[in-house]
This record gives C-alpha cells, structure tokens and sequence, in this order.
C-alpha cells in the first residue's frame, strides 16, 4: 500500500449535512465487479440531468475546480449505506481527502483503509475553508499526516484528530490484512479456549 | 432475576470481552473474532478478488454464509421454476458470486433455491443468529442480528476480505447509548414506529460512535421481528450497532431452528445466554428515552430518516428553523420531495406501496398488511409490491393464504429479495412517483432516481395502499389492531 504523509491541494466545496453514500454512489453503480468507473459515476445523480447532461450548477462539473482534490463537506459525511465503493468513487475522481466536522463511522473507516483521509475540523474552520474555496480559487491547502495538520494559506496551522493505528499504517504504507495475518497464532489460541457456535457447513 | 454484582457489565460489553482476540492499546485498535460472516454478491467481489491476489484461502467457510439478494429480481418464476436475471451486469456479479462461494468452499443459497433471501432475514430464520455471538457483512443493516443480544455490525469491502481471509477484524471499542422505551404500543402503533420516532428525536448522527442498547416494557414486549425491526434502523441513527438483551422470547425463537444448538447444548447454550443481559448497575456513555404510550403512526416527510413525524403532523417549515444549515437542508428535502412547509400528509396521493426489505418482510409483517387488505382492495393506480424477506417466508406466508389476500386485493405478490429498498433489481420508482416504503431509506433517488420515498410501518403502507393516499392505519377497520 503507497505511503502518505504530505500533500497539497485545492479545495472544493459542498457545503450540504448529511450526504449519504447513495448521493456518493448510486446503488445501481454497485453491479461492479471491481473499481474501475466509480470515479466518472461519483455524485452521478447530483451531477447529471434526467437526459444525461452536466448540470453546470454541481461542483464537480465546474472548470474552475478541475483538479482539486480536497472536499470540504457539511457534518455526518457518508452517512447511510456501508458500501466502499464510496471511498473508491471519490478518489476515482481524483479526491485525496474530505474536510468536514465529523464523518459517519462506517465510511470514515472505509476511507482510511483505502488513503482517502478524513479530516475533521471545528464548524468555524470548516465555514472558513468554505468560503476560500468559493472565493479563492487558486488557493491550496497543506494537509500532513504525521504532524496531523492542515495548514492554511495564512499560514495557520489547525490540528486534527486520527486514530494513531491508522495514521501508522497510512504513513509505513502498511497493509492491514497482513498485520491480522500474523496473528494466526492468537487466533488459534482463541478457537482453543472457545467453543464455536455455530457451522454453517453441518447441514 | 436481579443479580448484585462487584462489576457490573453491560450487554455490550459481555460479548465484546468475549470476542478479544488482541486487547485495543493505545496504538492499536482490538482484534475481535467473528462467530458469523455473512457475504452476499454486492460487497463481496473485490474481497475475493483480493483473497485471490494474495493466494489466501478462506480461513472458516464453516462460519461464512452467502445468499444472493441485492441485485436479484423478485420476478414471478416463470414455467421452469427460473426467475430469470435480466440484467447482464447483475448476472456477472451474481456468476461471480457463485464462482467464488464455490472455490472457497462457502455454502451459499442461490437465487430460487428454498433457503434464499435477504442476508438479515435468512439469519436468524436458519437459527444461525444466536445470543452473544459477533455477526458482521458487507452491509449496514447488519445491526438487524443485534435484536438477539449478539454484536452485528456493517463493514466495508475491505473488512470482507480480512474477515474471510482471517476470521478477525480491527475494531475500535465503541461508547454504549441506552435507548430506553417504556409503556404500551397503542393499537395501529408498530415496533416500525418506535424506531422511527427514535430517529426523529435523535437525528441521523445522533448515534455516531455508540452501539445502542434497547430497553424498556415496550422494547420487552415486542416480538422477536419487532425487535429486528428496530435493530435494522440502529444506522440510521447513526450507531453501527443496536442490540437487545436476549429472554425467553429470544430462547422460544432460535429453538429448533436449523443450526440452533440441541440437546445438552442447547441446555448449557441457553444457561449462558441467561448471563448476558446488562447487570444492575451497569452504566452507559449516554442515554435516550421515547415514551411508548405517546407514540402515534410515524412517516417520513423529507431525505433522510431523520426527517420523521407522527402521521398526523404537518410538514415542518424551513423559515421556522432557526439553524441556516438546517433551513437550507430542510428547503432541499422539501423540494425534492415536492412538499410545501406546514402541509398534512395525509392525503397525499402515491404512486407505489413497497411492502418489503429487510425492515419489514418478515412472516409478522406481512400478517400485518395482509389482516389491512383482507377483502378490501389496493386504489386504481397504485402499484402495490409485497415482497416476501426470503423463499421460507414466502412457502409460510402461502401456507397461511395471506398471497391469496394480496392478489385478490391487486397487489403483485413477488420473490424474495431486497428489491425496491435499493432498487438495483428493476424494481424501483420513477422519477417524481411517490411511494409509501416500509423499508429503511428515504435518501434522494434510493428507490429510483427521481423517486419520492415516504418511510412507514406495514400497516400504514397497507393501509394506503387501498385508499391510494396517505392513510393513519388507525382510520382503517381491523379485527385486532395489534
């Protein structure tokens, strides 16, 4: 898995609460078989008209923000459906990280274990970032990982929380299905000590 | 049975305890194993696909189950016993679903086979769901499983794969929110509504970073399906995980299913489970309470299933709110929807009545809308789909006659699956129909892009589908309306 630690980035606003990950990704993408197209189909019904055409009005279709890769979201990003292809979809539009003031637990774990970093702010940095983003838009933000800061044009530095397992794996670019893989041992330790409950093969 | 003790757990706490493989550190999160894995054809290809990259193996297919459910139509099987899949993407998946059930050696109930269904339904009907246990799939209801007093929670693709590939995952100890529910559900009141009345307290984040435990004489008195109802809903709340202290109406359920224990196993099985519900004195991070006895029929009005209020209640208005956030979320809700601030729902005409998902398919559900439609029949125009949670439900559901009570009242009576919940099947709304949904998510374009979804419980779904309109299920005559 790549190594992250720090990157800029030009921000994008959608300044909305509680996008759930059926606005993210519509179900009717979920018949993938891998992750290829997610990107083109991220936000797709927000993003196109009945007839298929760019709504000018939607973010990701504007000009001017082409090549960001920085969202700055409303509270309870991702909220809903548990489904990856979330994250996948925003990083196939080329998105590195969310801003936003808190995130649902299932798509911010889902977004650390893919490198889509989730960065939680209070409600006045966040309105901050909005307004840059919508005035300012040749401006880039700094984002690093190991000090956890996100550091503004202004050359303020505001800090945010992560979880320190997964800022090490993100950071050493450390693959966590190997890390649960070594633990083999323990776990045939556990299937010792407790008798399983059910086998779904005895009948 | 109140038993002092010198450390008094919760429910939550107990199964969790039980399931350490690695303690949480400080620098890393605990190591819980999985007794149940569920998978199913949409959240699992890219897991397996991974397995295959890495030459891994499936560590416990005898702990993993798959079912087809999402992507599958709920057509009437036609003269071969076939329900044919149109879709040709859909078909890939689900042929790539059995492909992989297959070499990893999962059993797996494929489409039209006699145990198929939805994953939340098949569960606990196989008496694979069990008290205490850790239960996870590729899917956020997965909270439903809670209702017997195991740790169910969602995951994400990649959890899948370390799931199968290890039968553990990482997981962060979570706070605990007791939601208590006391008094008596008044007649045309469901478990639906107490979920639904929870969430319109609590709002969709209100539960971010807890696992709920429901409580309560109301909790207490619901039946099992009831319970699973209102554990299903514990996402959309915003908590992961929603789980109910097991009773005898739990033990009396899982007895003599398929896979529940027998004999002296099934003596010591449930001596154990007496030991899980919380002890007295055991303490919660945080605490929610709705009263039973104040609780009318609930429907959603707006985008999300926050957006909640009795059926009797007007539509809110935006330019009452004080929030600008929550004026502009509320003016978008309402705008899609195409609802007017201060306006009544009932009334409202509908386009489509979806009695389904894994919400509300169960047998209970469907004896529910079935006692609403007997001998009356559903308004010109209104498309009504009953769908059966899974092939079990359906056989029973036909043994007790209710299929003839949904044909004769001109609804379609369909396959087992998850249907117009997510609507990735075919079947779904079209853009501005309105539908009356008993399933779990009204966001914009779940069941159709376009799709207008009101959330509510079998009875006011059945209810209005034979008036055409939004109807208060208390309106309409039943022998008994519990």
């Amino acid at each position: 898995m790549e190594k992250i630690n720090t990157f800029s980035g030009r921000l994008m606003p959608l300044p909305i609460n509680d996008i759930d990950t059926d606005q993210i990704i519509p179900a009717r993408f979920l018949k993938t078989t891998d992750k290829t197209d997610l990107g083109k189909q991220a936000f797709f019904d927000w993003r196109y008209d009945a007839d298929g055409n760019p709504k000018a009005d939607f973010v990701l279709n504007q000009p001017e923000y082409q090549g960001a890769t920085i969202l700055v979201a409303g509270h309870n990003f991702g909220c809903g459906s548990s489904r990856e292809h979330a994250p996948w979809a925003l990083m196939g539009a080329g998105l590195r990280a969310v801003i936003s003031t808190d995130f649902a637990d299932i798509f911010r774990n889902n977004a650390l274990k893919n490198g889509l970093i989730p960065v939680i702010v209070d409600e006045e940095t966040k309105q901050q970032l909005i307004s840059l983003a919508q005035e300012d838009l040749s401006v880039e933000i700094t984002i690093n990982l190991a000090d956890q800061t996100v550091q503004l044009p202004d050359g303020r530095k505001v800090t945010f929380p992560i979880d320190s397992f997964s800022k090490y794996c993100l950071l050493n670019g450390v693959d966590q299905l190997g890390f649960l893989l070594s633990l083999e041992s323990e776990v045939v330790d556990y299937e010792s000590n407790n008798q399983q409950r059910i086998a779904t093969t005895a009948l | 049975m109140i038993r002092t003790v010198s450390n008094p757990r919760t429910l939550f706490e107990k199964v969790w305890n039980q399931h350490i493989v690695k303690p949480q550190t400080d620098s890393t999160p605990a190591v819980l194993y999985i007794d149940l894995h569920l998978v199913h054809e949409v959240t699992s290809p890219q897991a397996f696909t991974e397995l295959r990259t890495r030459g891994l193996k499936v560590r416990r297919p005898d702990q993993t189950l798959g079912t087809m459910d999402h992507s599958t139509p709920t057509t009437p099987r036609n003269e071969f016993g076939i329900i044919p899949v149109l879709d040709a993407q859909a078909n890939k998946q689900l042929d790539q679903f059995t492909q992989n059930c297959k070499d990893f050696g999962i059993p797996m109930y494929s489409l039209g086979t006699e145990n198929q269904g939805i994953v939340h339904v098949i569960g606990p009907e196989q008496g694979l769901t069990q008290p205490g246990m850790t239960i996870v799939c590729g899917d956020s209801h997965t909270s439903t499983h809670g209702a017997f007093g195991a740790l169910a929670f969602g995951i994400g693709t990649s959890e899948v794969a370390h799931v199968l590939a290890t039968q553990t995952l990482l997981q962060y100890r979570p706070k605990t929110m007791a939601v208590r529910v006391d008094g008596t559900l008044a007649p045309g009141v469901t478990a639906k509504d107490i979920i639904l009345g929870i969430i319109a307290k609590i709002g969709v984040g209100g539960g971010t970073g807890y696992v709920f435990e429901y409580m309560g004489s109301a909790i207490r008195s619901l039946s099992m399906e009831g319970r699973m109802t209102i554990c299903n809903m514990s996402i959309e709340g915003g908590a992961r995980a929603g789980m109910v202290a097991p009773d005898d109406t739990t033990f009396e359920y899982v007895a003599g299913r398929p896979y529940a224990p027998q004999g002296a196993d099934w003596d010591r099985s449930v001596a154990a489970w007496r030991q899980l519900p919380s002890d007295e004195g055991a303490t919660f991070d945080n605490e929610v309470t709705l009263n039973a006895d104040e609780l009318v029929p609930m429907i959603t009005y707006g985008t999300n299933p926050g957006m909640g209020m009795p059926i009797t209640a007007r539509v809110p208005d935006p330019m009452a709110t004080g929030d600008y956030n929550e004026r502009m979320a509320l003016d978008k809700a309402l705008t899609y929807m195409g609802l007017q601030p201060n306006q009544s729902l009932l009334g409202k005409k509908i386009d489509v009545v979806f009695i389904g998902s894994c919400t509300n398919s169960r047998i209970g559900d469907l004896r529910l809308a079935a006692k609403m439609l007997d001998g009356r029949k559903v308004a010109d125009g209104v498309r009504v789909m009953v769908v059966p949670g899974s092939q079990q439900v359906k056989r029973q559901a036909e043994e007790e006659g209710l299929d003839k009570v949904f044909k004769q009242a001109g609804a379609e009576w369909r396959e087992a699956g998850c249907s117009m919940c997510i609507a990735m099947n075919g079947d779904q709304l079209a853009p501005g129909q309105y539908a009356v949904s008993t399933s779990n998510r009204n966001f914009e374009g779940r069941q159709g892009k376009g799709g207008r979804t009101f959330l509510a419980s079998p009875l006011t779904a059945a209810a209005s589908a034979i008036n055409g309109y939004v109807t208060d299920p208390r309106e309409m005559y039943m022998p008994e309306m519990a």
